[in-house]
């Protein structure tokens, strides 16, 4: 079986994961979960992993299932837990983006004016917070013009440009780290916009730019890894053995 | 120790319209559903609903009872979006406070400990600022920094679920997530708390570590026996989320023949008529 473009996203997302030592690794989505839990078995063992309840878990837990299916139990971490630890900054996001600007500026609130949305999403949720606390990746699991847009129309989470221009040192902790997408992996680069980091095999610069509703650095020449042996068998096998990838990333 | 029990049609003599209401729970999860449900079928309005939101918001919004929501989100969590806080927000209908779940909770803190704010670094150089107009900065007098100066949200009302209590308003979870019920009380003039069980206070601590008592009578005003008073929402240990029904309330949202078949079948009547309506649903759908 080749691999899929589900499972380079997976190992994508894995790899944001990779030297944050001891945090908390909060993912959301499919591809996400995954890769936490692919860092977790492979490159990070201390990385601390939750089980969307309230429980953190010393054995990865299967992909979509709380502790309550089975595991080891190594700590309580209720709600209002997570933002002691948000405040705290031992933690790392992974977020989804309804919509995300050239500096990172992310919405998941609503579409529109806030005040009469053309279309309410969720709010803002922890995206402020987070983004203003530790570091900070985006998912995007199809990369087009509606995702990455001129302007959002309201920022959740706090993107570059305005993170620099705060005056006080309140912002120190603001960190924004990849956009991972079905088509590339993006970073910032030091101006504060997002520009390709390694496109995902198969993937054009035109076609990354077509999919973008701003202008985006498309120079580089560097491809997204390939998972290795161990890593497909993994998520295979381990993590994903129905295969909830591809619903989410299909090729 | 005074007998706080009441029966759930005594609720509303606890509530006014124009009142502000706290709910406890989170997202679909341990709402004290009974409770909207008993609010549903009065005449107030013009409330403002201060919760992390799950379906009450919904279907306040469709019984037209909201005049303003005060929020981190509203999700059914299973389904993302409740459809009837979403037509209610599209359409204009309902003001909103819509905040960042951090400084939500640094504002149940603050109303808490009767604080007119908590300092959060959540919510600084983002849109909440510029949709809460009302918000304010504040310098740390120790050093350079500026935080969002999170005002305390104080409810007239606080309305929270648990699995048990005694008469006098001792109220334990038996689940793995106390939620934010205990600031929802603390951060109340009043508290009406609805159980699934009202049992003697020796048997709180018979069956359940000390430390699942979470809610103290200093702060419950009013104990109502709601036996799946949850419901569809989840109340760990007791049920899980009921997501049949909880798709079936989510497609009420499709329309206003739908919201209406919804209502007449299920929200018509008394509490023990719902129940039956939702055990009628479950038969139906094992069939």
């Amino acid at each position: 079986m080749s691999v899929t473009r589900a499972e380079i996203c997976a190992v994508a997302c894995s790899d944001a994961w990779r030297d944050t030592g001891e945090k908390l690794a909060h993912g959301v989505g499919t591809i996400p979960a995954i890769g936490v839990r692919l860092a977790r078995l492979t490159h990070n063992p201390d990385l601390v992993v939750g089980d969307g309840e309230a429980f953190l878990m010393s054995d990865v837990p299967p992909l979509g299932g709380s502790a309550a299916a089975g595991g080891q139990v190594e700590g309580w971490l209720p709600y209002r837990r997570v933002f002691d630890v948000v405040n705290s900054g031992r933690r790392q996001s992974m977020m989804g983006g309804s919509q995300i600007d050239q500096w990172g500026n992310q919405n998941i609130s609503a579409i529109g004016d806030w005040r009469q949305p053309k279309r309410q999403l969720i709010g803002v949720r922890g995206a402020p917070g987070n983004t203003v606390n530790h570091r900070v990746d985006y998912w995007v699991s199809r990369h087009d013009s509606r995702v990455f847009v001129e302007a959002v129309d309201i920022v959740s989470g706090v993107g570059n440009d305005r993170a620099r221009a705060h005056t006080s040192t309140a912002l120190r902790f603001h960190e924004l780290g990849l956009v991972i997408t079905n088509l590339a992996v993006l970073d910032y680069g030091d101006d504060g916009r997002l520009k390709v980091r390694s496109f995902h095999p198969g993937v054009t610069p035109e076609q990354v730019q077509a999919a973008t509703g701003f202008d985006i650095d498309v120079s580089t020449t560097e491809v997204t890894r390939e998972p290795t042996a161990e890593e497909l068998e993994l998520i295979r096998m381990v993590i994903d053995p129905h295969s909830l990838r591809d619903r989410e990333v299909q090729d | 120790m005074a007998d706080k029990t009441m029966p759930l049609e005594e609720l509303t003599t606890h509530l006014e319209s124009g009142m502000t209401i706290g709910v406890g729970g989170w997202g679909s999860r341990r709402k004290p559903m009974a409770l909207i449900r008993e609010i549903l079928r009065s005449d107030l309005r013009d409330l403002t609903v201060v919760s992390y939101g799950g379906p009450e918001v919904g279907l306040l919004c469709a019984a037209g009872k909201v005049r303003k929501a005060v929020y981190g989100f509203v999700s059914l969590d299973s389904i993302a979006l409740d459809p009837h806080f979403r037509a209610a927000r599209e359409n204009g209908r309902i003001e909103v406070e819509e905040y960042d779940e951090g400084m939500f909770l640094a504002g149940l803190r603050a109303g808490a400990a009767r604080l007119s704010f908590t300092p959060t670094r959540a919510g600084l150089e983002s849109s909440v600022l510029e949709m809460n107009p009302h918000l304010r900065l504040v310098e740390s007098p120790y050093d350079d920094e500026v935080y969002v100066a999170m005002p305390g949200l104080r409810m007239d009302v606080s309305l929270i679920h648990l699995n048990r209590a005694d008469a006098a308003g001792n109220g334990q979870y038996l689940g793995p997530d106390p939620y934010f019920d205990d600031l929802l009380a603390q951060a109340a003039d009043k508290t009406i708390l609805s159980v699934e069980k009202v049992v003697p206070t020796a048997e709180l601590t018979a069956t359940a570590p000390v430390q699942s008592l979470l809610v103290s009578r200093l702060f419950v005003d009013g104990v109502i026996e709601t036996p799946h008073g949850a419901h569809f929402t989840s109340c760990a240990p007791d049920y899980g989320r009921d997501e049949a029904f909880q798709r079936a309330y989510a497609a009420s949202g499709k329309d206003a023949d739908a919201w209406q078949a919804f209502q007449q079948r299920f929200l018509s009547g008394s509490e023990t008529d719902y129940q039956a309506a939702v055990a009628a649903f479950a038969e139906e759908a094992t069939r």
